[in-house]
């Protein structure tokens, strides 16, 4: 049932960003900082939290969950650290995907090489 | 014609995007991969980590699937029909680091690959955690008062 | 008595273009006229370190054809004009580095090839010059780099998008050989109608292309059946499909004697191209590779080759800036 509501969650998250794609004059990456701002503001409002809860990856996996970690980090840091968890926060709780991309890009790029289409 | 008047009748001859096609995949793509998502974070607890864990285990095993299939040149044959289904994702973000480091190798790993990775992605955390620095300003100063 | 009537210059001279040379890459090769081409590349680094040497290249291997087939040295030729569209044409630079020609470098976007063959015409007319050549070239690979994304990332083509042509055309203007020759040339000036989409230059283009061939037949006092042929540089289906309206409304009712490079390069539909081809190697790899042919086969007699290009850059893309084109006809007529 899980994965029933994580397709249909995400899938739908990935629909909007197509029509906005489509029918806007929004470029990608304008598309992707909305998204990822959303999910801050809907994160500190703890309302992308209930969407987790009922939808799991599909919520999480999208930009705005990316968001959404950014905002909670920043929450849970306040509460832990005071005034320099407002700082601290975001980074440290999305610490693991900006990590990876930035370490498994190095590392594709050492192996890998841009192919002709 | 002036140019309001030429930009409306340019756009009448192009063909619009194919939205029922586009949005299909999309949905489909974008779903997948966060059922794909959904089984990872199940894998992970039930090899016993703490929730918090899991959820950032899957965007690392997520980021690194993204990154080989960037790497070995198949994600962007994926986008081509997933559209926003590939890019809304956490995988779309990788891409978008991965790709540019790739890509610009030719210019050195210095000033190629380290100064061009967050030449597309860069926005979304440039944005995303400025954001989250306000939104951390109102909230202590909420809980101060 | 002056030359120039109008916009357009008479060449009373007749410089001639001998020869022409052609290159083009596997995409182009696949196409519906990959038979014309001299010669085909089929690894698009063609054993280079990076897309951009390989672009280098594939220009230098194109005046390499051109100089054989010509039978021609290095010293008989006066000048060579030539430009791309990597920042600072550095393609054509890298190039032709090592031919020891004296070199205009040329940027005129995708119209390069037309700027070239106008300039050629001029020099040679005017006695400037027995032998020279005009070249140009694109690179997918380069291009998308520079202009838009790196090739791995994944990201959706608007169906008005044009794909980049990998190829390098290069014709050789003589004084006194060859039969077919270039008789008028029309410059285009700047035109901007506005339009500020980069993935849809074919519009941002074509009022330029409609103001130089009105311009042409008008100066040139001839109606549409005079050419054999009209072709445009690399306007697409989008852009094609304005012209031929526009000129309609003018006037000029060309049918299937007009048609774009951008549109007969490659097959619209099986090849995944959206709305055509583009880049200032399509016109020259389609004029040199098949119109040139053609021609020498005797099939066509009188053709009227405009190639449009869309000046902007990367910065005045996001700047916010429109998209100005421009557009020079050449007339090239069997003598």
């Amino acid at each position: 049932m899980m994965y029933l509501k994580a397709f249909i969650v995400g899938g739908t998250l990935c629909a909007i960003g197509q029509i906005l794609i489509d029918k806007t004059k929004l470029t990608p990456a304008r598309i992707l900082v909305s998204y990822v701002v959303a999910g801050v503001i809907l994160g500190f409002f703890g309302v992308y939290d209930k969407l987790i809860d009922f939808a799991g990856a599909g919520a999480s996996v999208p930009l705005t969950g990316f968001g959404n970690t950014l905002a909670n980090g920043v929450k849970e840091a306040i509460a832990k650290d005071g005034l320099t968890g407002i700082f601290t926060g975001g980074l440290t709780a999305s610490a693991g995907g900006i990590g990876a991309a930035i370490f498994f890009g190095l590392i594709a790029s050492v192996f890998g090489r841009s192919s002709e289409k | 014609m002036n140019n309001h008047e030429y930009k409306k009748y340019a756009q009448q001859k192009v063909s619009p995007s194919p939205m029922g096609k586009n949005l299909f995949f999309a949905f489909l793509i974008g779903g997948l991969i966060c059922t794909l998502g959904q089984a990872l974070l199940d894998l992970f607890s039930f090899w016993g980590f703490e929730k918090k864990i899991c959820f950032t285990l899957t965007s690392i095993t997520l980021v690194f699937l993204s990154a080989l299939a960037t790497g070995i040149g198949k994600y962007d044959d994926l986008a081509k029909y997933a559209g926003a289904g590939t890019l809304v994702p956490i995988t779309g973000f990788a891409n978008a680091v991965v790709s540019p480091a790739i890509e610009f190798k030719d210019e050195g790993f210095v000033m190629g690959v380290g100064a061009n990775m967050f030449k597309i992605a860069g926005p979304v955390i440039a944005y995303g955690v400025s954001a989250s620095i306000v939104g951390g300003i109102i909230t202590y100063v909420i809980s101060i008062l | 008595m002056s030359k120039k009537k109008g916009s357009t210059v008479f060449l009373e001279n007749k410089p001639r273009i001998l020869e022409t040379a052609s290159i083009a890459g596997q995409k182009e090769s696949e196409g519906p006229l990959g038979c014309y081409f001299d010669c085909v590349i089929t690894d698009g680094r063609f054993n280079e370190k990076s897309w951009e040497k390989a672009e280098s290249k594939m220009q230098r291997q194109a005046v390499g054809i051109l100089l054989e087939k010509t039978k021609k040295a290095n010293s008989d030729i006066d000048f060579i004009f030539g430009g791309d569209l990597l920042n600072q044409c550095v393609g054509t630079s890298f190039g032709l580095l090592d031919y020891s020609i004296p070199f205009f470098g040329l940027y005129g976007a995708c119209s390069t090839f037309c700027e070239g063959l106008c300039l050629s015409a001029m020099a040679v007319d005017g006695g400037f010059a027995h032998n020279v050549i005009a070249v140009t070239s694109s690179h997918f690979c380069s291009s998308e780099r520079q202009f838009r994304f790196p090739l791995e990332y994944g990201g959706q083509r608007t169906p008005s998008a044009q794909w980049t042509v990998t190829a390098s055309g290069a014709a050789m203007v003589c004084a006194d050989e060859g039969n077919f020759a270039i008789t008028a040339i029309t410059p285009g000036k700047i035109v901007d109608k506005g339009i500020k989409d980069a993935n849809n230059m074919g519009a941002a283009m074509a009022p330029a292309a409609v103001d130089t061939l009105i311009k042409h037949f008008t100066d040139r006092q001839i109606d549409e059946n005079y050419y054999d042929l009209v072709i445009t540089g690399d306007l697409g289906v989008v852009g094609s499909s304005i012209v031929s309206e526009q000129l309609e409304n003018a006037g000029l009712v060309l049918g299937n004697r007009y048609t774009d490079c951008g549109k007969e390069i490659f097959d619209i539909e099986k090849q995944d191209v959206h709305a055509g081809g583009s880049g200032c190697g399509c016109c020259a790899s389609v004029f040199s590779g098949y119109i040139f042919k053609k021609m020498q086969e005797g099939n066509l007699n009188k053709v009227l080759v405009c190639a449009t290009g869309a000046l902007m850059s990367t910065t005045s893309t996001f700047q916010g800036d429109s998209i100005p084109g421009v557009a020079h006809a050449v007339a090239v007529e069997r003598i």
